[in-house]
């Protein structure tokens, strides 16, 4: 090493003491200078905290994003609407549930360098394309919904530092509607549909692995196009292959037409039939009428003294019972971002706040044990935050086509 | 000898290697797939079935394209959503009927007030658009109306989900068409597909006897034909095209309720995607031509239901239904490549010439 480099080194060592030693004692001398490689967020003494949705607010999938929608704002409601003394604002943007969608919400969101953190997307289409825009303009994002796994594998280009999700990976759920399937119905052979969406694709993808290793046969691994109606050409396919079990994990309406028609092609009268949290929305089995009796839904499952608590609440705010499942992910998502800006937040004497975006994110990420609805959550390096623990398999019933809501559990892995 | 090879192009060449090579595809793929076996005619008798009862729902919507062009050659993008107002109207008498019970003791009443009233509602708005958009444009460049339809379109679907809401309405179950005939074990049939079929082969019969054995179908045709002489002898060429504009939504009006008692769903986006692929079927069986819309409804329907199976599965091609929109679309390109003006196209191109 060099001489000079010594007197470097000992420059610096010395002046962080110093640094160090004058910290404390005079905390409001120095004006605040952001060090954050990624840049800070300035909050005025008047200004509120901005967090942003990116949810699908709009169309067929809005069940989705109604139901994360309301989990966010009574996460804000239980602190009171405020944050270190300043209010919380939430705005947002329809990303919709498709590539396109989260394109242009991510585009948006973006370009407000008001944003501190994001709750969002709902659908994994969706955030393959907002979520390189969003955390590329060094927001945390953080998703309640969204279950391809690509999006926590650091092997996969859709993968994105500042990308986390409270949503479990499909990698579980696909393992669990399999091994339901398979162990619980004790079904030898299944047929499987997807949409073209990377969420189902790679869902029924896992379904189709895991059942094959328990020793079952895949008859068909068919695929259908969002927008399709007439699903009967692609269900008398499947006929032919006899399978036991057909498992769909798409979306309405596809998902409806596929329940309604699929009791009418020959061959599938008794075939069962199952969906996953894609079509666990209360407005499905009564889209889909008679054919969703008997009709087995993989989906996110919560339960507990604090979410019986959580749902008095939402019946209070929006009246009647949350529209799917992902309400209590989007609450936990809120919670550890509003948690992990409390904890990096710098506030100066006057009341100005300063949010470090990396050291956001490393506090994100750093996440463990946190106590949430969905259960104690830790994030990994790749942003997976939830466990996989709360999930289920639901059967629907003629409760539920007459419109009650949600179904009962059925089965817990 | 000579000349007639001179007189060929190289694009044409090449077009025709292209349409050949489709077409060999498509043998190679339908020879595998009926040697393979796997599909029973009971199969093969549905897979049709499923295509002729969707054509129709296609051949219904694409008259009303084909009407229109033909009498103002201009293409009515608002006809998909002239489609989806009269089913989703509908949806409310039909919803309170089946809840009050009426639907269930008295089908053939209930079902005809279902079809009143989506009919009335498609003619409604056909015909205020039809006064609104496009009357004042009558005389401007082509592209203009064009433009206006595709903005009617967006007015109208953006209209109704703010009166309906964006959410999905679903259509109530009519007892009486439910379950199916099966003949000999080889050809079974849903009634609501029975119903859908032959509704929609009766509606077609008498448009085909109303234009060409009326008055006013005489009328129509000479509007079509030249407005302007037609003017000249008399004929009241404004109320020739409201006219048209009813008959072509009545039938929309009708083939919305087949759709919504078939698929039992509404929406305010419902429109598009059949409007679009009624579009490709009047444009398959040569636009401004009648039977011709007729012809390509039914042939994209069948397509798109028989061909993913019949031409991919056997070059075993994974999920080929996710393709069914690319096999219909190929088909159109195809049969233009060979007949640029659509199936039926060629007798009313030479009738003008």
């Amino acid at each position: 090493m060099s001489k000079r480099m010594y007197l470097t080194l000992s420059v610096i060592v010395l002046a962080s003491i110093v640094l160090a030693a004058c910290a404390p004692s005079a905390p409001t001398a120095a004006p605040f200078v952001c060090t954050d490689t990624i840049g800070c967020v300035d909050i005025a003494p008047d200004a509120s905290v901005h967090i942003a949705y990116a949810l699908t607010v709009s169309g067929a999938t809005s069940f989705l994003g109604e139901d994360s929608k309301g989990g966010i704002e009574i996460a804000i409601d239980d602190k009171g609407g405020k944050l270190l003394g300043h209010t919380i604002e939430l705005t947002g943007e329809d990303s919709g549930c498709s590539a396109d969608g989260g394109q242009s919400a991510g585009t948006k969101l973006a370009a407000d360098p008001t944003i501190v953190g994001v709750v969002g997307t709902n659908c994994s289409s969706a955030s393959r394309t907002a979520s390189p825009l969003v955390t590329g303009a060094g927001m945390v994002m953080i998703s309640p919904s969204a279950t391809n796994p690509d999006l926590s594998n650091p092997d996969h280009p859709d993968y994105h530092v500042g990308y986390l999700r409270t949503a479990h990976n499909d990698l579980f759920q696909g393992r669990i509607a399999a091994q339901f399937a398979f162990n619980e119905l004790k079904v030898k052979s299944a047929a499987t549909i997807h949409d073209g969406s990377p969420y189902a694709e790679s869902l029924q993808n896992v379904f189709a692995d895991v059942f094959k290793e328990l020793g079952g046969t895949i008859t068909a691994q068919e695929a259908v196009n969002v927008g399709d109606v007439d699903m009967k050409p692609v269900l008398t396919k499947i006929s032919t292959g006899s399978p036991e079990i057909i498992y769909f994990p798409i979306f309405e309406p596809e998902g409806d037409f596929m329940a309604a028609q699929a009791k009418e092609v020959s061959g599938l009268e008794d075939t069962i039939l199952m969906g996953a949290d894609g079509l666990f929305a209360v407005s499905f089995p009564g889209a889909a009428g008679q054919a969703a009796v008997g009709m087995y839904l993989s989906g996110p499952y919560v339960a507990g003294a604090a979410y019986d608590e959580f749902i008095a609440k939402w019946k209070a705010k929006f009246g009647g019972p949350p529209p799917s499942g992902f309400h209590a992910h989007a609450y936990d998502a809120t919670n550890i971002l509003l948690a992990a800006i409390e904890k990096v937040a710098v506030q100066d004497a006057d009341g100005t706040l300063h949010v470090g975006r990396q050291a956001l994110r490393d506090a994100v990420y750093a996440t463990k044990d946190f106590n949430g609805l969905t259960g104690k959550l830790t994030c990994d390096v790749y942003g997976d935050c939830a466990t996989g623990e709360a999930l289920g398999v639901f059967k629907l019933t003629e409760a539920e086509v007459g419109g009650a809501w949600p179904p009962p559990v059925f089965w817990q892995p | 000898m000579r000349r007639a090879l001179e007189r060929i192009s190289l694009i044409d060449v090449f077009m025709w290697i292209v349409g050949g090579s489709i077409i060999g595809i498509v043998l190679v793929g339908s020879v595998a797939t009926i040697r393979s076996g796997q599909y029973s005619i009971r199969h093969w008798s549905d897979f049709l079935i499923f295509g002729v009862a969707q054509g129709s729902v296609y051949a219904l919507i694409a008259l009303g394209y084909t009407l229109v062009y033909g009498i103002l050659r201009m293409i009515n993008f608002a006809h998909g959503e002239v489609f989806m107002s009269g089913a989703y109207t509908a949806f409310f008498v039909a919803d309170a009927l089946s809840k009050s019970g009426f639907l269930g003791q008295n089908p053939l009443l209930g079902l005809l007030a279902v079809f009143a009233v989506s009919m009335a509602t498609s003619v409604t708005v056909a015909v205020i658009l039809e006064r609104v958009a496009y009357r004042p444009l009558r005389r401007a460049p082509r592209l203009v109306p064009l433009i206006t339809a595709i903005g009617a379109s967006f007015f109208l679907q953006y209209t109704f989900r703010g009166f309906y809401g964006s959410g999905f309405k679903s259509y109530p179950e009519v007892p009486v068409l439910q379950g199916s005939w099966v003949w000999g074990g080889i050809v079974s049939i849903q009634r609501i597909q029975v119903l859908v079929i032959v509704a929609a082969g009766l509606l077609m019969l008498a448009l085909y006897t109303y234009v060409q054995r009326t008055r006013a179908g005489k009328a129509m045709r000479a509007v079509s034909e030249d407005k302007d002489v037609a003017a000249l002898m008399g004929i009241n060429v404004d109320a020739v095209i409201v006219q048209t504009f009813i008959i072509g939504a009545a039938l929309a009006g009708a083939a919305g309720v087949l759709y919504a008692l078939m698929f039992r769903q509404v929406h305010f986006f419902m429109g598009f995607f059949p409007g679009i692929k009624a579009f490709t079927a009047a444009v398959l069986g040569g636009i401004g031509n009648i039977p011709g819309a007729m012809l390509g409804g039914l042939f994209l329907g069948i397509f798109e239901s028989v061909g993913p199976i019949l031409f991919l599965d056997g070059l075993g091609v994974p999920a080929p239904y996710q393709l069914k929109d690319a096999i219909a679309f190929t088909m159109l390109v195809l049969i233009l490549i060979f007949r640029p003006t659509g199936i039926l196209g060629e007798r009313l191109a030479r009738a003008k010439a």
